[in-house]
């Protein structure tokens, strides 16, 4: 192969006890390798598969120790300092927004679940809601009450614009946000089995004026139903009422909002009576929540694609059982502010 | 690098080439002095007839050099390199390239995890990711046109080390972490030592293809202050560069453009890929900051640097080749 084979079993020092060792470990991994010797070059136990060498060039061995690779091995320390998971999400700082919030819920809003024990206490579920006002209220009860209740994280994702935004960023993702992408709700429900909560509507619902109160937009393009087919987890549909009340749009200011590089600028009843606090502050409505039965698609899951037909008929449907709920609650609803 | 190769016994010859002479001890190394471009490349694959190149000399870290050298080395220097691999009669049979993460970007659309098939989501902002781009599209072109190759791309995260001086560690040596004010992304590292190790892996296996290398998990950047021991410093969201730069000028930390949307929307990539292949990392991106602020510890401990090899050709040349020296003795 090159006229360097025989010149390194020369080079080898005869009867130097260490060396001879090395070598003869060398030729019984040469042996032990599935690569070793095709062409000849076995007799000084390095095998064929390795680069020909520059003619004339000798090579010298040195015990594998001495070499500064591989030789520290140290204890691999991996302890954290948070607790900040890998989608940004911080049990203890969800704990200091629970505490907080908590008073919120149970006081201002007065928050009551109808039919909590349709959601899963274990594996993953994709839970959609209907949306509103103008800075969302409904997103902070949905996961609070879950959490609370059931004892397990749920992950929102939302519009990445929220990462855009300094502190307000860094907050919702510590508090379980998730940039809305589809390769991250795959992964929190089939590869985490977790909850994921969307909403379908987008900011279509949270922008619309008070005068559509609870009428559902357009499920964007059907989206949350492939993924929930390609994770093989059920999606469960939950209804919300109250939340339009809590921060109603009058009209939106386009101009303005096109200035301040925003969605939608909204002009609310909040901002009226309130000014800018108005923007922070709630309307006090009482605040119902009805689970509707889990959806399961009966399709093989780990698809890339679905029938384009098929997803755009099952968001249909669930779209219109969710509008019927809220119908049926709003019948039955009495006071926008005690339910 | 070689060092790791050398360990190995069934590699039979290593042939380095770099610009510089290489820091460390290497035994049976052979080691040629080359330029940037990597002009005479050509010359040593036919006259060597190697088998396998491993091209680890793409610049990463735009703040060590120039526009023009940065393009000069990774775009013409890998234009050369696969020229010569290419070329007809060579027997170049495996080309690995090490590239970064950057190549995916950081914007606020991003995947939480990139896998290999993704693409960015931003437009190209900086110019060490054109650079690394289009590197990548000319190997990825290479390997189309000559499927007779095993050309593997390595896309490796932030790497931290001891022997490695990325913006990332020269700040955290520095005890200074430059931040965003109101953003704290989440961002991976990889070892030093995965990093050879993982070069090592595909050098040693036939596993063509582009694969993501990080060590696991992800943290965020004020928690990579607190390891590491360093103070964040917080730069406005806006313009951060203009406070950047004066400090940069001075020396009080490094804050090259690659790493802005870093430390605004972070970045990951899904390693799975790799590990598929049956790569192990031996440190997780926590384990990596760890390691990195204890031998940190212990470098400002004792107060100095590690002692540095120099590389003396005649010496090195008298070791390997003269009749005298009794071989097998640690010289």
């Amino acid at each position: 192969m090159s006229a360097d084979d025989g010149d390194t079993g020369a080079a080898r020092p005869a009867g130097h006890p260490d060396d001879a060792d090395l070598i003869e470990a060398i030729v019984e991994h040469a042996e032990a390798d599935s690569h070793a010797d095709a062409s000849g070059t076995g007799t000084t136990g390095r095998p064929a598969e390795a680069t020909p060498a520059l003619s004339g060039a000798s090579v010298s061995y040195l015990p594998v120790a001495t070499r500064r690779y591989g030789s520290v091995d140290a204890e691999v320390d991996d302890a954290r300092r948070s607790d900040v998971d890998e989608w940004g999400r911080s049990e203890r700082m969800r704990s200091v927004v629970r505490r907080l919030y908590d008073p919120m819920y149970k006081y201002w809003f007065r928050v009551e679940w109808d039919g909590l024990e349709k959601i899963p206490t274990e594996g993953g579920a994709l839970l959609i809601a209907n949306h509103a006002g103008a800075i969302p209220s409904d997103a902070p009860a949905i996961m609070h009450g879950i959490e609370t209740e059931l004892g397990r994280p749920v992950y929102g994702l939302a519009d990445y614009f929220f990462r855009t935004i300094p502190m307000v960023g860094t907050l919702w993702s510590r508090t379980g946000g998730v940039p809305a992408h589809p390769d991250n709700a795959y992964r929190l429900l089939h590869d985490h089995q977790q909850l994921a909560m969307v909403f379908p509507e987008g900011t279509k619902a949270t922008s619309k004026t008070y005068s559509d109160r609870y009428r559902l937009r357009r499920f964007g393009r059907g989206g949350f139903v492939e993924i929930a087919m390609r994770a093989g987890v059920p999606v469960i549909p939950i209804a919300v009422v109250g939340a339009e009340e809590s921060m109603p749009i009058l009209f939106r200011l386009p101009r303005v909002a096109k200035a301040l590089n925003l969605p939608y600028f909204p002009v609310t009843v909040n901002s009226l009576l309130l000014g800018p606090l108005g923007y922070v502050t709630y309307l006090p409505s009482k605040f119902k929540l009805r689970v509707l039965d889990p959806v399961t698609f009966d399709v093989e899951p780990g698809l890339e694609r679905y029938s384009r037909s098929r997803v755009m008929d099952e968001a249909e449907k669930i779209r219109a059982t969710m509008q019927d709920a809220l119908h049926d609650m709003l019948r039955e609803r009495r006071s926008v502010w005690f339910g | 690098m070689a060092q790791a190769l050398e360990a190995k016994p069934d590699v039979e010859m290593i042939l380095g080439l770099g610009t510089k002479e290489p820091k460390v001890p290497l035994e049976r190394t052979e080691f040629v002095r080359s330029d940037q471009k990597y002009s005479i490349l050509s010359r040593i694959v036919r006259a060597t007839q190697v088998d396998t190149i491993v091209h680890t000399f793409l610049e990463t870290n735009s703040s060590a050099v120039s526009s023009r050298a940065l393009h000069e080395i990774n775009v013409i220097g890998t234009l050369n390199l696969l020229a010569a691999a290419g070329a007809a009669g060579a027997s170049v049979r495996k080309v690995i390239v090490k590239s970064s993460t950057h190549v995916y970007g950081a914007a606020e659309q991003d995947p939480t995890w990139f896998r290999e098939e993704d693409t960015r989501t931003g437009p190209v902002r900086t110019r060490l990711e054109r650079s690394l781009l289009e590197v990548e599209s000319l190997v990825r072109d290479f390997a189309e046109d000559n499927p007779h190759l095993a050309v593997t791309v390595l896309r490796f995260a932030n790497v931290l080390g001891t022997d490695i001086i990325t913006p990332i560690s020269f700040n955290l040596r520095k005890r200074v972490l430059p931040c965003i004010a109101g953003f704290d992304p989440l961002v991976q590292f990889v070892e030093e030592d995965d990093v050879v190790r993982a070069l090592e892996f595909v050098t040693a296996n036939r596993v063509p293809g582009v694969f993501n290398v990080a060590g696991e998990g992800k943290l965020p950047w004020s928690e990579v202050a607190s390891i590491g021991g360093a103070h964040l410093l917080p730069l406005p969201p806006v313009r951060p560069r203009l406070f950047a730069t004066p400090l940069e000028r001075v020396g009080a930390i490094r804050f090259p453009p690659e790493l802005e949307g870093l430390v605004r929307f972070g970045r990951g990539v899904d390693t799975s890929k790799l590990c598929r292949a049956g790569f192990e990392f031996r440190y997780s991106s926590a384990g990596t900051v760890r390691s990195f602020a204890r031998a940190n510890n212990l470098r400002r401990a004792t107060g100095g640097s590690d002692e540095e090899y120099r590389y003396e050709q005649d010496v090195e040349q008298f070791f390997r080749h003269s009749p005298t020296v009794v071989r097998g003795v640690d010289t």
